[in-house]
């Protein structure tokens, strides 16, 4: 992060260049566990969200205070504080899914793709570009494990988000609500987001050796 | 100029992968016609659908990922087929279809295709079928004898189950179950066809017989039960052996076919799955590169003179 970058550049890093899902493959336990339908994934998405914007911005604003030493628990501390909060706020409004994400809430706190931004890019830049920064990537792993919960439950439901969509007498691959299936579809997606990826790359270095 | 990259062996003997893949498939008749004698014409429908898929699957695959297409070199024939006969004839063909490709797409060509699948493709694709669609997976026939496409059938506990059956209606296959694991005769002279041409040595399936065998005695089992019935000896033949997912060492293959014996009884005896064959296999085909990692030794693939 050496180059200054725009709000919105920052912004579009998180959801596309460096997607925690897909390009920097972080936070993948939440990923498969909690993928098993679409409503689970925008849930648990939008609860990581909150915590990463919440997180960097309060470590974004401590940043000189915070001893270097100790900036793992400091950061820990803050980041359980958030994580409560969600957890409470979940059980309060919205009791189903709370419900259904059961232990991975907590599980948030040990989320790699909140405690890498405090450390990679909180900690050294400044709270309005820390808060793009989390929303940014917040929204990329929530874009990102939708789509995953959307196949999941398609497929291994027959439904999409609580929807039958399938038909009555479609019979449901039941492995891929299962944990087999979670690693088997995580592994293509990645895999089609790669060459989606590589394709996009490709397409940019030709224009840009067109141009020069 | 571009280089060619080939799978190894590369001492030259007359033994292509057409070659034995073809001796693997010739081995598979006997217990495919048993297969259909026992439970009518739809057996042979499964066994056509899954060879047809798996090789649509394979052409398809390779088309699109713009790589040479092989096959022609029957391996995906061959995986097809050992699905089929892996099906409970009462199965949707569906599932079959789905099963087959599967087993080429995800288990093979995605991890590399030919020779670079970690777990043996028609096993893989049978065990996330059982997890997908475990009622049609587990509702095996009594044989029928009839040549109707759709036979009356009958579901059946197996010999696993409790069902009791003599050893000699176990041995010949008059007892329910897939359709090519039924026949233990018809599967013991595809073994010896297999012997006989050189395509396997007999270590992997005796000592995996051989090993279940002592711990099921030890453990009290009834051992001549255990062998007849169920899968295990369609999956010491044709899946234990299978030469991309087991070790390079005879020392290594030796310890391979114990850890199938010991992980089918231990399995059977204290798992909620009536039938270890399967997930005994595949355990082994994942420990396969640490066998081959610790084991030491002459390899016995890729020698020049037999």
């Amino acid at each position: 992060m050496e180059k200054k970058q725009s709000l919105s550049g920052v912004f579009m890093n998180g959801v596309i260049t460096e997607n925690p899902t897909f390009r920097l493959v972080l936070g993948t336990c939440p990923t498969i566990a909690v993928t098993t339908n679409a409503v689970n994934g925008i849930g648990m998405g939008l609860a990581a969200t909150f915590v990463l914007v919440g997180s960097n911005l309060v470590i974004s604003l401590l940043r000189n205070f915070i001893p270097d030493k100790v900036r793992i628990p400091a950061f820990v501390v803050v980041i359980c504080t958030f994580v409560t909060m969600v957890q409470m706020l979940l059980q309060a409004y919205v009791p189903v899914l709370y419900e259904s994400l059961g232990l991975f809430i907590p599980l948030i706190v040990v989320n790699c793709i909140i405690l890498a931004r405090a450390e990679a890019f909180a900690s050294k830049n400044a709270p309005l570009a820390s808060v793009m920064d989390g929303l940014g990537m917040g929204l990329g792993f929530t874009a990102a494990i939708t789509i995953i919960g959307c196949i999941r439950e398609l497929f291994g439901s027959g439904s999409l988000f609580g929807l039958n969509i399938m038909g009555a007498g479609y019979q449901p691959m039941l492995i891929l609500v299962l944990a087999p299936g979670g690693f088997i579809v995580f592994g293509m997606v990645l895999g089609i987001a790669n060459i989606i990826m590589k394709r996009a790359d490709a397409k940019k270095a030709a224009k840009e050796g067109a141009q020069a | 100029m571009g280089l060619h990259i080939s799978n190894a062996p590369f001492i030259y003997n007359k033994d292509t992968t057409r070659s034995l893949m073809l001796d693997v498939i010739l081995a598979l008749l006997p217990t495919t016609l048993a297969g259909i004698f026992f439970f009518g014409l739809g057996a042979l429908l499964h066994v056509l659908v899954g060879t047809a898929s798996a090789m649509l699957a394979e052409y398809a695959y390779q088309k699109l990922t713009h790589k040479p297409v092989r096959i022609r070199d029957c391996s995906a024939a061959l995986t097809g087929m050992l699905l089929a006969l892996n099906m409970p004839v009462s199965a949707p063909l569906w599932v079959t279809l789905i099963g087959s490709a599967v087993a080429i797409v995800l288990v093979k060509e995605l991890f590399g295709g030919i020779g670079d699948n970690f777990m043996n493709p028609a096993l893989t694709a049978r065990a996330i079928l059982m997890a997908s669609w475990p009622v049609a997976m587990t509702a095996y026939t009594q044989p029928v004898f009839s040549l109707g496409l759709q036979a009356d059938a009958v579901s059946s506990a197996t010999v696993l189950h409790g069902l009791s059956a003599t050893p000699l209606q176990m041995f010949l296959g008059f007892i329910p179950g897939t359709i090519g694991e039924v026949s233990k005769a018809a599967i013991l002279i595809g073994f010896l066809y297999l012997l006989l041409k050189g395509v396997i040595t007999w270590h992997i399936p005796v000592i995996y017989v051989g090993s279940y065998a002592l711990l099921a005695l030890a453990l009290g089992n009834n051992v001549l039960n255990g062998v007849l019935s169920g899968g295990m000896l369609f999956g010491a033949v044709f899946m234990a052996t299978d030469y991309v997912t087991n070790p390079m060492t005879r020392r290594g293959q030796v310890i391979f076919a114990v850890g199938c014996g010991v992980f089918t009884c231990l399995i059977r005896n204290f798992s909620s799955y009536p039938e270890g064959v399967t997930f005994a296999i595949l355990l082994m085909n994942i420990a396969t590169p640490l066998i081959d990692k610790y084991v030491k030794g002459a390899r016995v693939y890729g020698k020049g003179k037999k």
